[in-house]
């Protein structure tokens, strides 16, 4: 059985549905432990105090901005190429959440610069690509919302995330450009494996990850059954006027 | 192609109100400055550059819901998707059409408005030069948004959200091109940046517009 299975509404809700519990409960488990672990039983940094603690909500939630792009990108091109319905409703579900991560990234950097950088808000390379993919979200989610016909929307808004997509790209290079960061590189290099945070607060961090990572496929998955169901309604009411 | 190009000019230059109405906004944003930043010439001296190239940026923008809206209205859009020639040359012509009629024009005014800023003499070279290089790309990427958006009534406000962030890598360097060449400093790394952009948005966008015209008037 291929993965392309459960393109099949009936098989990807029923699915969703067994395995939703899962996720929420691992979700808030990670969370929790996470967040309460970082929050109450890491010590305070030497130089930064316990501002330092706000990495539990800011790193997770940038990491999931950028990767709920990512995820959309993928499921647009699956739209394009084999028109799977599910994967455009995936796509648009996905959208507002990656909005929020955006959002609190945002918030929560800025709570975290006014004491450190002495200031709410810096025109630095990395704060800016967020402003400008935050606007790049909202700019998809009015179109979805301004066309009527939903194949058309979904073919439309794919085409706006692939073409977003690489002006994103260019617009984080472009900035780059531009100014200077006053941003601190990233702590956690994947590739070259030389962290620069200890282990005291690096496992809190990581399990932080996971769990908003997990809570981004709930609510996803939450959010695109709820589509397939109001599409499937729509469906039923057009039909009942055709029959009266 | 050409048939379509002196169509579209002459559209622009007889249909009235199109053709100046870029170059007036320019005027009015460019005017609007010193009143919002107060009359000091040392400040304006620096801020000229950026504004010169944001007031250009507008002026585009406000033109590009009229570029493709007024055929779709009339049914020519649906002849041209019908038409012998591809799409995508059809969508080529129109932005070139716009730049002609848009850009160009707010090239060679830029100059003049620079001098209510207090450019400095250095600068003039370079703005224009900056701008010849970005509003093409301007009108090409607005071709799109006003292809994405071409089926949907009162479309004005969401192809402004639409198509401002795509406007940011061409603005950051069109602007450090003039500021840099305003200071007398080298110019040519975002210029080279530039022109880049604008190169490769010409050749790949019209792809994407006509892919998603094709689409929306299906």
């Amino acid at each position: 059985m291929s993965i392309w299975s459960y393109a099949n509404p009936v098989k990807f809700l029923a699915l969703s549905i067994r395995v939703q519990p899962f996720l929420w409960t691992a979700a808030l488990i990670c969370l929790a432990t996470g967040l309460i672990w970082g929050f109450f039983a890491t010590p305070d940094d030497f130089r930064q105090g316990s501002t330092v603690k706000i990495i539990y909500l800011h790193v997770p939630a940038a990491l999931m901005a950028i990767n709920a792009w990512f995820m959309m990108l993928i499921t647009s091109l699956i739209w394009l190429v084999r028109r799977h319905h599910v994967s455009a409703l995936a796509a648009k579900a996905a959208a507002p959440v990656g909005l929020v991560m955006t959002l609190i990234a945002l918030i929560t950097g800025a709570i975290w610069g006014q004491p450190m950088w002495g200031t709410w808000w810096e025109w630095d390379p990395r704060l800016t690509s967020f402003l400008i993919l935050f606007l790049f979200y909202l700019g998809y989610m009015a179109l979805w919302e301004a066309i009527e016909d939903p194949d058309t929307a979904a073919d439309l808004t794919s085409v706006l995330c692939l073409v977003g997509s690489v002006f994103a790209v260019l617009s984080r290079y472009a900035v780059q450009f531009w100014n200077q960061g006053l941003h601190q590189g990233t702590s956690i290099p994947v590739t070259t494996g030389a962290r620069t945070v200890s282990d005291v607060f690096f496992v809190p961090l990581l399990i932080c990850m996971i769990g908003f990572g997990l809570l981004f496929a709930a609510l996803v998955l939450y959010r695109t059954g709820t589509e397939i169901r109001l599409r499937r309604i729509r469906a039923l009411r057009a039909r009942m006027e055709r029959t009266l | 192609m050409i048939a379509l190009l002196t169509r579209d000019l002459r559209l622009a230059l007889r249909a009235g109100g199109g053709f100046g109405l870029g170059l007036a906004f320019f005027l009015i944003v460019t005017t609007l400055v010193p009143f919002s930043v107060g009359p000091h010439t040392d400040l304006l001296r620096v801020i000229a550059p950026g504004i010169l190239w944001l007031g250009a940026l507008l002026a585009c923008l406000l033109s590009l819901d009229r570029l493709l809206a007024l055929d779709y209205e009339d049914g020519t859009l649906d002849l041209l998707l019908t038409a012998p020639l591809p799409l995508e040359a059809a969508v080529s012509i129109k932005a070139l059409a716009h730049w002609l009629t848009t850009g160009l024009p707010l090239v060679l005014a830029a100059p003049v408005l620079g001098v209510l800023l207090n450019l400095q003499p250095a600068g003039y070279g370079w703005l224009v030069v900056s701008l010849a290089f970005g509003t093409p790309a301007l009108s090409v990427i607005g071709t799109f948004g006003a292809a994405l958006t071409v089926g949907i009534k009162r479309g004005g406000l969401l192809l402004s959200l639409l198509v401002l962030p795509l406007y940011v890598p061409t603005l950051v360097f069109g602007a450090e091109v003039a500021r840099r060449g305003a200071s007398g400093l080298d110019v040519s790394t975002p210029l080279l940046m530039l022109a880049g952009i604008t190169l490769g948005v010409i050749a790949l966008m019209p792809f994407a517009s006509a892919a998603v015209l094709r689409m929306g008037l299906r």
